[in-house]
Parts: structure tokens; sequence; C-alpha cells
């Protein structure tokens, strides 16, 4: 968790921001994000983001549930109290397989939710800067990371260039935090200087 | 863009196979032909050995009828849906399906030769004399009876035939008649009516009746409410892999320049999906019928994998079709990269065929190769029946690649096409 330095820009149009994102990455900016009101086909590639892994830990999810069925029905049912159920065997596994799908899907969504929340940082009263209140709205604003190096006035030059509007130098907190929008209003009063 | 190349030309070694496929599948029911109506015995084994010649050509007729006209119901039922993403390989699916009125006519033979002949080993309540006697099936025989099963296999293919006949020629109206925005929302209109027809044709049919009348029927005492949606799910499964195979053969010849991994992408979606509803009727029927533990009902199994006192010679080709028709999809074309990678795909899609092939032979044999004496079931000389496949794959090769080569390989004109060119999973 720290302040960092950040030069954003905010792009009103789909086509104006792809070819945006693609130069700047070209010219060897580092994109700390691009904050989108939608999910927008195609963004990911052109930001050079990996796949997921999300899907893996579905599977190991999955996997756990399944085992957990099978575990814990057959010591139940087949080791610790046998019940002859219409002279069925006791380890009779057909009888098992709806459980141990329910508990798959149970286990694999469940888990999912949750790593999903834990990778976006998502839950009750935590909270997160932002660059741009219009990213929740209806623009697109991408966020370049400074390094000591980065000459500001350089890549605010190369920002507007691409087409991005208002584009700004923000001091911001990449972690998380815990409180209020409303009431700690100083978080949005992080030093910003607006260049026009 | 690169330059597209709109026809195919069937390469000369392509149809070459394709002859000798053919052959091998007309030798092999010479063969069979003459191996099972040469030696001796009583009437009785001389029956059952003429029933296998003939279950033979059900399985394979049947089963390749209902492959390839599974293409046509995607082709129909993707049109309902209004889909584009298939138009850049729609007129493979239209090539596949313009086999159905020929492997039609071959199957149509077969089933009424086996219905109206003296031998009731395979249908047995085609046997007028044994039904009177047998309380089962003379209950059944508002349905199980000849004219029925006459009037509605003659009703049911020429129907399959006509509907795909008339979507195939809806589509290609469009190539050389480009139309204007009217023009365009009326075709749609037309070809989602047509389509609606083939569907609810295939819903009276394959869905329903058809897996009752030409493959339950063979072990007439028995029944199940979910066997059609499971010779459906099975035979889409495979029509999908059918479509998938030639999908990457054109592409392996450089036709098919607007198709790309999207599209292989839903294609293994689809083989995976239907691979799995498969997996899940197969497991209702089973594990309904082990539940309830009826006689009557478990006698179907019993055949097949067999019991504590009895095992069955099924058992083996039983589970093998199991596991690689339901397991391996689902463990092999769970990732992203498999669906998107034409090995896996290719590789998949020949497990799919063959092993959706070896789920109808322990459909279709184990009944007619029963021992009346005995109660005893064997399993034949699959060898044989292999041999008949290769001829119907060739068949499909042969006919397939000719009406590929016969129209251009894009629908260019049609509505949708631009949805299908710039389609992203």
């Amino acid at each position: 968790m720290a302040v960092k330095k950040f030069i954003s820009g905010n792009f009103y149009d789909e086509t104006v921001l792809f070819p945006a994102v693609k130069k700047v990455r070209r010219a060897g900016y580092k994109i700390h994000d691009v904050f989108t009101p939608f999910p927008i086909h195609g963004l990911d590639k052109a930001m050079g983001l990996r796949d997921t892994s999300l899907h893996t830990a579905g599977f190991i999810y999955g996997i756990t549930g399944t085992a957990t069925a099978v575990g814990f029905i057959g010591w139940a049912l087949a080791v610790d109290w046998q019940i002859n159920f219409g002279g069925k065997p006791f380890f009779s596994l057909p009888a098992w397989v709806p459980i141990m799908f329910e508990l798959t899907v149970l286990f694999a969504s469940v888990g999912m939710v949750l790593t999903f929340c834990y990778l976006c940082q998502l839950a009750p009263f935590v909270k997160k800067d932002h660059f741009n209140l219009r990213s929740t709205d209806d623009t697109f604003v991408l966020a370049l990371e400074c390094s000591d190096k980065t000459n500001d006035q350089e890549a605010i030059g190369f920002l507007n260039s691409l087409g991005a509007k208002e584009v700004q130098v923000q001091y911001k907190e990449t972690g998380w935090w815990l409180g209020r929008y409303d009431k700690d209003t100083m978080r949005f009063e992080r030093k910003a200087e607006t260049i026009h | 863009m690169t330059t597209i190349r709109e026809k195919f030309i069937v390469p000369k070694r392509y149809n070459t196979i394709a002859y000798a496929l053919m052959a091998i599948g007309v030798i092999a029911i010479i063969v069979l032909y003459i191996y099972t109506h040469s030696g001796g015995g009583d009437a009785a084994y001389k029956q059952r050995r003429d029933a296998r010649f003939w279950a033979s050509l059900l399985q394979n007729s049947v089963y390749f009828l209902l492959v390839t006209n599974a293409a046509m119901f995607f082709f129909c039922a993707t049109t309902l849906a209004w889909a584009g993403f298939q138009m850049s390989f729609r007129r493979v699916t239209e090539a596949i399906s313009s086999c159905v009125p020929i492997i039609g006519v071959i199957a149509g033979v077969v089933l009424l030769s086996i219905c109206f002949s003296d031998n009731h080993t395979i249908y047995h309540w085609t046997d007028a004399e044994h039904v009177q006697h047998d309380e089962i099936l003379s209950h059944k025989s508002g349905f199980l009876n000849k004219g029925f099963f006459a009037v509605w296999t003659v009703i049911t293919i020429a129907g399959w035939s006509f509907l795909g006949w008339k979507m195939r020629k809806l589509s290609r109206s469009l190539d050389d008649n480009p139309l204007n925005l009217e023009g365009r929302k009326k075709y749609i209109w037309n070809n989602t009516v047509w389509a609606a027809l083939f569907i609810v044709l295939f819903a009276l049919t394959v869905m329903s009746s058809i897996p009752w009348l030409w493959l339950m029927s063979i072990d007439a005492h028995w029944y199940s409410t979910m066997y059609s949606w499971y010779t459906f799910a099975s035979t889409f499964v495979a029509g999908i892999a059918l479509i998938a195979l030639f999908i990457v053969f054109l592409k392996n010849n450089d036709y098919l320049e607007l198709v790309n991994q999207e599209h292989l992408h839903d294609l293994g979606k689809f083989m995976f999906a239907f691979s799995v509803f498969w997996g899940y009727l197969w497991f209702s029927q089973y594990m309904l019928i082990w539940y309830s533990n009826q006689p009557e009902e478990t006698i179907y199994f019993i055949t097949r994998i067999g019991n504590r006192v009895s095992r069955s010679p099924y058992q083996g080709l039983f589970w093998l079709m199991f596991c690689l028709n339901f397991l391996a999809p689902l463990l092999i074309l769970m990732t992203r990269g498999s669906k998107r990678n034409y090995t896996t795909i290719t590789f998949m899609s020949l497990i799919i065929l063959f092993c959706h092939w070896l789920d109808f032979y322990q459909m279709v044999f184990p009944g007619p190769m029963k021992d009346p004496a005995t109660g005893r079931t064997h399993v034949p000389m699959i060898l044989a029946d292999f041999g008949v496949a290769m001829g119907f794959v060739g068949l499909i090769m042969y006919v397939t690649g000719r009406t590929l080569s016969r129209y251009p390989l894009l629908a260019k004109n049609h509505p949708f096409i631009k949805e299908s060119v710039i389609h992203h999973t």
C-alpha cells in the first residue's frame, strides 16, 4: 500500500481508446489500469494482460467438492454407520453421484466468487481511490504509473496527442482502504494538477 | 484480406481414399453375408446368424444417418437462434447434411427389410404369432406394428431429405443474388420458418419416436423414456465432431480462410457441452433403473454390464465407451487452450465419432446376439462391423466432397456473414 504518482487521461470514445492503449504500451509507459464503465471486448488483449487463473482455481475447488462428497458419504455410509438400503451395497456410488455433482458445483461456484472478490479487492466497506468519477458513468480512464524517470510534461503531451481529455497528474493510493467515500473526502483532495 | 478460394477442388487422393473405403465397406458386407449364411446348424441358429448380418447394417446405417442429419439440425438450430458465428463454415454443415438422402435410402431399405422379413430375431414384435401370447408386446402393438413402423420410417426419411434440401437451396439461392435491406429481412424470415419446420419434424422423430422404433424396439419388452434424448445427444455430439473434422481438413488444404480458432473454439464448446449432456443422460437412465431395481428394467443393463451372478461380454466395451465418451471430453476439452488447438480438436473428434459408434454397437447387438436357449449373449466379430462402418465413412467423404466442390465455400451474400468474420470468443 503506497501512494504513487500517476498521469490519468479521460477518453470519450472506445475507438480513440484502443489505438491510444496500443501506442502508450509501444512508447514504453507502464499502464496502471484502464477504468471503463462496462466490460470492453478485447481490451485485455490490447493492454497485454495475461489470461486469468480463475478457472484453474475453479477446477481445484470443484475437485475438492467432489472429494469431500465421496469422502464424507463414503465414510458415513460404508464405514461408520452401515445401513442396508434395499439390499444395495454399502459403497453404492450411483446413489451418491447427484450429491457429488451438487457439492462440486457448490464448492466451485462459491470458491470462484470469493476468489474473484479477493482478486478484485471487493468486500464490504473496502474502498479504493478513483482517478476520475466519470469512469463509473460514461468515459474511459487510462492511468499511467510514473517512475522517477518519467518526464511529466512529455507524458501529458503524449496523452493529449492521443485524444485524451482532462489529463492530470494525480497522487493516488494503490491499495484498498477502509472508510466511507462521503466522510473521508480528503481522499479525493489529494494533490492533483490539471493541465489544460 | 487475403484472396478467398471460393471453389473446393476435390484432391485426387481424397477421392481415391473415399473409393477405397467404400470398396472395403462393400467387401465387408459381402464377406459378412457369406460368413453368416454358410455352415450348418438348426433353423434357430441359422436365423440368429442371419440377424447378426442385418444388425450390422442396421447399426451402421442408422448411426451414420443420424450423425449426418445432426449437421442439418445444427444448421437449423443456429438459423432459428439467428446465430452468426457459424456463417463462415455453414457450407460444410450443408455439405455433410447432403448425405442424408443417400444414407437415408440405404437405412430405409435395411429397416424395412428387417421389419418385413421372416426372421424376427432383431424385431421380435414383428412376429404376429408371438405377440398374441406376449402380454407386454400385445399392449404395445398400437405403436410397435409393421404398418406404423413402415409409414413413419418413410415419412421421417423423406421429411429430413426434403427439408434439408429446401434449407440448402435457400442458402445457395443468395450466391449470385445480393439482396437489399428489405430482401434480407424477408430472406431471414423465410429461412427461419423453414428451419422451424425442420426442428418440429426433428423433435417428433430423433428426439422422440424414431430411436424408440428403430433401436429401442430391439429390446421390445424394455423401455426408457430417456432413450431418444440419449440417442440424440450421442449423434449430435458425433455430428459436431464430423463438422470439426471437415473444417480442419479444409483448413489444412488452404480453404476456409475466414474460419479461425474462434470458430473452432465454439465447436469445441459444443463438443464439450454435449459430451457432458450425453453423460448426464446416460447416468440419469442408469441410476433410475439401478435404484428401483425392477427385473423388467434391469434386464437391459444386465445384458450389457452383467451383475454379480453373471458377467456380460459387453462389459469392457460398455465401460470403454462410457469413459471415452464422457470422461475424456470432460477432462481434455475443459481448458480454453485445448478447444483452440487443431490437434486436440481433431484427436477428440476421432475419439468421439468412434466411441459413439461403439455406443450404438452396444445398443443394437446384445439383443439379437442373445441365445434364447441359454439366455447368454456374446460380442460378434467386431472387425466386420468396422469394415461396414468404413464403407459409410467413404460414402460420407465422397458425397460431402462432391457437394463442397459444386457450390462456393463461402455464403458471401448472407446478411449475417460479417458477424462470423469478426467473431471473437
